[in-house]
């Protein structure tokens, strides 16, 4: 086991430092191509020059190799990454650290992904495991159709619709109706601090929509499988009860493409959040990454990005680990 | 946990395992499969019963209907008893029936690598056996394990046995199989091809191991197998299926020496010698009939050597052909001569 | 006249039980011999048969026929020009001869969906086509190659991979300035080819350990005849099946852009953009901005993806 993790850790830290230059030199690529983001700001008023020098520094804009395009600013890159470990993540243009916000944001992101995880546990494999049981049964039908409308219909289009549905529509009914306050919080349209659980419920549910209809269709396929596996036939032929074939011999194998499937959800959350709380206005990190892309501004998009690529890369290699631990096989290849 | 001899129809005479006109079915897109129809053969402790026949005659089918494991749906018990000690284990609720698994019953199947859990230890899968049918701890559970895998012959078994499946070889973990199969010294076990998948000088071991395994226990031995040379060493009792039913019975001596049925003898025809030269294998023509599909009269009749008018229409009971041997046939006495 | 029936109309010899089937499985054994006349027939040539009768495919083709014709000409679906806009109709709801109501410019709703089909799709097949190709090409050279092209295509995959799709989207866009039909798609095929190349790898990878690539190689074949004659054809398969989705996928990606604001802009008319408007006026009661763009798009990609399914099934040797 030590060796796997060795392993995949080796295959780690040049992917990690791969995907960090990409993101420098994209942006820096930006920065050349589209000028300086400093001169931007001000649109068509030119400030004298020692002000915009004065603010190049502050933004860590100040480098000449910004102004030839495609030099890959090796220079520059080592500099931020540096920073980076040592908690100074730059600031925006409005002067607050990116640390700072990013500080306050997380909390909320962190709420409505965790709503989105257990929303996806609790009902994708749930209903796969019922269709799996019960294939060809209305159960079975029910649920692969409508696990495959759900995949075909995209995050956003989801989220407009549930907003304007439950949020306008049954939010203003219920306050119509004079409906105790925790109902109303959780069909209110956005985000509300003094509600935080109740209000994200439906925003995270929409962000677990299109994994859970992947999710329990993966469990179906993979519990209808091992259903009729060999290994499963001789369970049964040492007299164990249904509920321990089941419980213990198909669903340990089972949950193993579900698993690896948690590596490519965390992409489908992070994507899915910056859609999802750009609709219901929710001040997460998901919210500040599209607004600083829409925006232009440099410092925080390099940074906010690279946090997530990070993390996204972190949880692939623990899905790996996890992988590993699950199915022996793996740990000796 | 109820004792096999508590249950309804227990006799200590009867035969101790007695299957009797057992039929089961599929029920595919394709058309009803008559996989097993009215098959009924039996084994007494310390003998060793060979169920031999082509794949698809149904062979497995029936060890699974004899363990009630048999896929359902598609499949079903569709008539006939399976006696263990005179009790109708079909009749029995499920729970009971459960019991006899492993207890009275084991199978031991013929591709032990997907046979086993791939994600559980060998140790786990053993221990499993003491835990839920004997209420072992844990630790009594490992204990016992070890104990089985030294018993059929795994080196280290202190070590080996919290290894996984797919760690050993294919003896290896054919023996892992039997090892779990008697676990719980049951009184009849099944082996449905347990050599085919493994290397001659394994399967010769493999053998060894279960005749040996069945001399101490006293077991009832049902060995299923379509490979006539396994057969001929292992085995006191021959039953001979083909298209689902059995088409001859008799010792093994009997079968080989002179077949009754034409089946019987052209598949022991098709031997390729050694000692004779140049001869062009002797094949039977023809393909198995479609189970969807089985001709009227014998099963056999579009490839057999002997056939006459008769054959197509009518299907032939099993004759008593002489003391404990039957066949299928009309002609069986032709048979004999030849 | 008594006739026996004749053996052999069952299929071909399948006596064999190999090691991995789980003793004799009589349940398969049983399909392979009952009922259908089996003749020697490639892969491809049986899923053509099981597609052509699977109703699920047949409604998803013809659901993406007709979009497919709303793209190339979209004139023989409506004959009103989606520009010409009365503003003082603006937001007005369905009607005779505007089934779908007007736009915020008071457009005709209908004609603009109509035409609106095209950006999307259009992004999307040439997004699908370029990732296909690259896929193909580099999954077959690092899977064929191995040793150090293989460690450098699957370690630049790696890379790409890092980057989520709408993150990476996001980056790429606020690199370029133009944001017309090339711009994104170019945008969607840097961050989707690494999807294909890594399924075809794997896929080239499991071809070439069987044995008839191993005796193709024995027998002196150069690399080009391996690679075209034996590996492609039997390890495109997986590449297919997700293209298919991936044309659904990627007329969600577009509209998801869009819809953020940073795909396609106005005066291109496309469901994004639809959607877009529509969602602020829906609110305001004026539902049919929102939902009829909403329909269509669904439609569409649940059409691509049941293709896939149906593809998927057809293709699966296991399920034969």
């Amino acid at each position: 086991m030590g060796r796997y993790i060795a392993r995949r850790l080796l295959q780690f830290i040049p992917v990690v430092l791969g995907s960090l230059f990409l993101i420098h030199y994209l942006t820096s690529l930006g920065i050349q191509i589209n000028g300086d983001p400093v001169q931007a700001l001000f649109g068509a008023r030119q400030p004298p020059e020692s002000v915009l020098n004065y603010m190049r520094i502050q933004f860590n804009m100040d480098n000449p190799c910004l102004r030839q395009t495609g030099n890959p600013c090796l220079g520059l890159f080592v500099d931020r990454i540096s920073n980076y470990l040592q908690g100074d993540f730059g600031i925006n243009f409005r002067g607050q650290p990116v640390a700072d916000l990013l500080e306050r944001r997380w909390p909320v992101t962190l709420r409505v992904v965790v709503i989105a995880l257990i929303t996806e546990a609790l009902i994708g494999i749930g209903a796969g495991v019922l269709a799996g049981l019960r294939k060809d049964g209305a159960a079975d039908y029910t649920v692969r159709f409508s696990s495959t409308f759900l995949v075909a219909v995209p995050v956003f289009v989801l989220g407009v619709l549930v907003q304007i549905g439950t949020g306008v529509y049954l939010g203003t009914w219920l306050a119509e109706q004079d409906a105790p306050s925790w109902l109303q919080s959780i069909f209110s349209t956005t985000y509300d601090s003094d509600a935080e659980w109740l209000s994200l419920l439906i925003p995270g549910m929409v962000l677990g929509a299109f994994s859970v209809a992947s999710i329990s269709r993966l469990t179906r396929t993979s519990l209808i499988e091992n259903y009729r596996a060999d290994f499963v036939r001789t369970a049964r032929a040492k007299g164990l009860t249904n509920r321990r074939v089941i419980g213990v011999h198909t669903l340990r194998n089972s949950l193993i493409p579900v698993v690896t499937y948690l590596g490519i959800d965390a992409g489908f959350l992070i994507n899915g959040a910056i859609v999802t709380e750009g609709i219901f206005n929710i001040p997460g990190v998901g919210g500040l990454t599209f607004n600083a892309a829409t925006s232009g501004a440099a410092p925080v998009i390099i940074a906010v990005v690279t946090i997530l690529v990070l993390i996204f890369l972190v949880v692939n290699l623990l899905v790996d680990v996890l992988y590993g631990v699950l199915d022996p096989r793996i740990r000796y290849e | 946990m109820t004792e096999l001899t508590e249950l309804a129809g227990f006799d200590p005479v009867a035969p101790l395992l007695e299957v009797d006109k057992l039929s089961v079915e599929f029920r595919t897109r394709d058309g009803v499969a008559k996989a097993v129809r009215e098959v009924s053969w039996s084994v007494n402790p310390g003998e060793t019963l060979g169920l031999i026949g082509e794949s698809g005659c149904g062979k497995s089918a029936t060890a699974q209907a004899v363990l009630g494991i048999v896929d359902s749906p598609p499949g079903f018990v569709t008539g006939g008893e399976v006696r263990l000690r005179g009790v109708d284990l079909l009749a029995l609720d499920e729970r009971t029936r459960r019991q006899t698994r492993a207890n009275e019953v084991a199978i031991v199947f013929q591709d032990a690598l997907s046979a086993l859990n791939p994600v559980f230890t060998v140790g786990f899968q053993l221990a499993e056996l003491f835990r839920m049918h004997r209420g072992a701890s844990r630790a009594e559970g490992r204990r016992r394990a070890i104990e089985l895998l030294d018993l059929v012959g795994i080196p280290d078994a202190r070590s080996r046995v919290r290894a996984f499946p797919h760690q050993f070889s294919g003896g290896q973990r054919q023996r892992v199989m039997i090892a779990m199969a008697l676990a719980l010294d049951p009184e009849v076990l099944i082996a449905d091809e347990p050599t085919t998948a493994l290397d001659v000088t394994i399967q010769a071991q493999i053998l060894d191991l279960l005749k040996d395994v069945q001399a101490e226990r006293n077991m009832g031995l049902v060995l299923i197998t379509h490979d006539l040379g396994v057969v001929a060493e292992a085995c006191d009792n021959i039953a001979v299926m083909y298209a689902g039913r059995i088409v001859e019975q008799a010792g093994v001596k009997d079968i080989y020496r002179n077949p009754a049925h034409p089946y019987t003898w052209s598949l022991l025809r098709s031997i390729p010698r050694v000692d004779l030269q140049a001869q062009t294998l002797a094949a039977i023509e023809g393909l198995p009939p479609s189970l969807t599909r089985i001709p009227p009269g014998c099963s056999f009749h579009p490839r057999c050597p002997f056939a006459r008018h008769r054959c197509a229409e009518d299907d032939p009971p099993l004759y008593e052909v002489g003391a404990g041997r039957r066949s299928a046939c009309h002609y069986w006495d032709e048979v004999l001569e030849k | 006249m008594n006739e026996p029936s004749r053996p052999g109309d069952g299929g071909p010899d399948s006596d064999v039980v190999s090691p991995g089937t789980g003793g004799t499985d009589l349940h398969s054994a049983v399909l392979r011999r009952g009922g259908r006349k089996e003749r020697n027939r490639s892969l491809w040539a049986d899923a053509r048969h099981d597609l052509v009768r699977n109703p699920m495919f047949i409604v998803s083709s013809l659901i993406v026929l007709a979009v497919l014709t709303m793209t190339i000409a979209p004139s023989l679906w409506t004959d009103t020009n989606p520009k010409a806009c009365d503003l003082t109709l603006s937001k007005q709801a369905p009607s005779a001869g505007h089934p779908f109501g007007r736009t915020l410019q008071g457009c005709d709703l209908y004609a603009q969906v109509i035409y609106g089909a095209r950006p999307s799709v259009v992004i999307a097949v040439l997004v699908t086509a370029a990732t296909a190709v690259l896929g193909t090409l580099f999954g077959t050279l690092a899977a064929f190659y191995g040793g150090w092209v293989d460690a450098v295509i699957s370690r630049i995959t790696d890379v790409f991979f890092g980057l989520p799709f709408i993150v990476g989207a996001l980056l790429f866009l606020s690199v370029l300035d133009s944001h017309s039909i090339w711009a994104v798609s170019a945008i969607l095929v840097a961050l989707g080819w690494t999807q294909l190349t890594r399924i075809m790898r794997g896929s080239v990878m499991e071809i070439m350990a069987r044995d008839y690539v191993r005796a193709a190689r024995g027998l002196g074949a150069s690399d080009a005849r391996i690679i075209f004659q034996h590996l492609l054809p039997n390890a495109i398969a997986p590449v297919v099946v997700i293209s298919t989705v991936s044309l659904g996928a990627y007329v969600s990606a577009e509209a998801t852009l869009t819809f953020l604001g940073v795909g396609l802009r106005p005066p291109e008319i496309s469901w994004g953009i639809l959607i877009s408007i529509g969602d602020g006026w829906a609110l305001a009661g004026h539902w049919h901005m929102l939902v009829f763009p909403c329909a269509f798009l669904i439609v569409t990609v649940l059409a691509f993806i049941m293709m896939g399914d149906a593809l998927r099934d057809a293709l699966d040797p296991k399920l034969r």
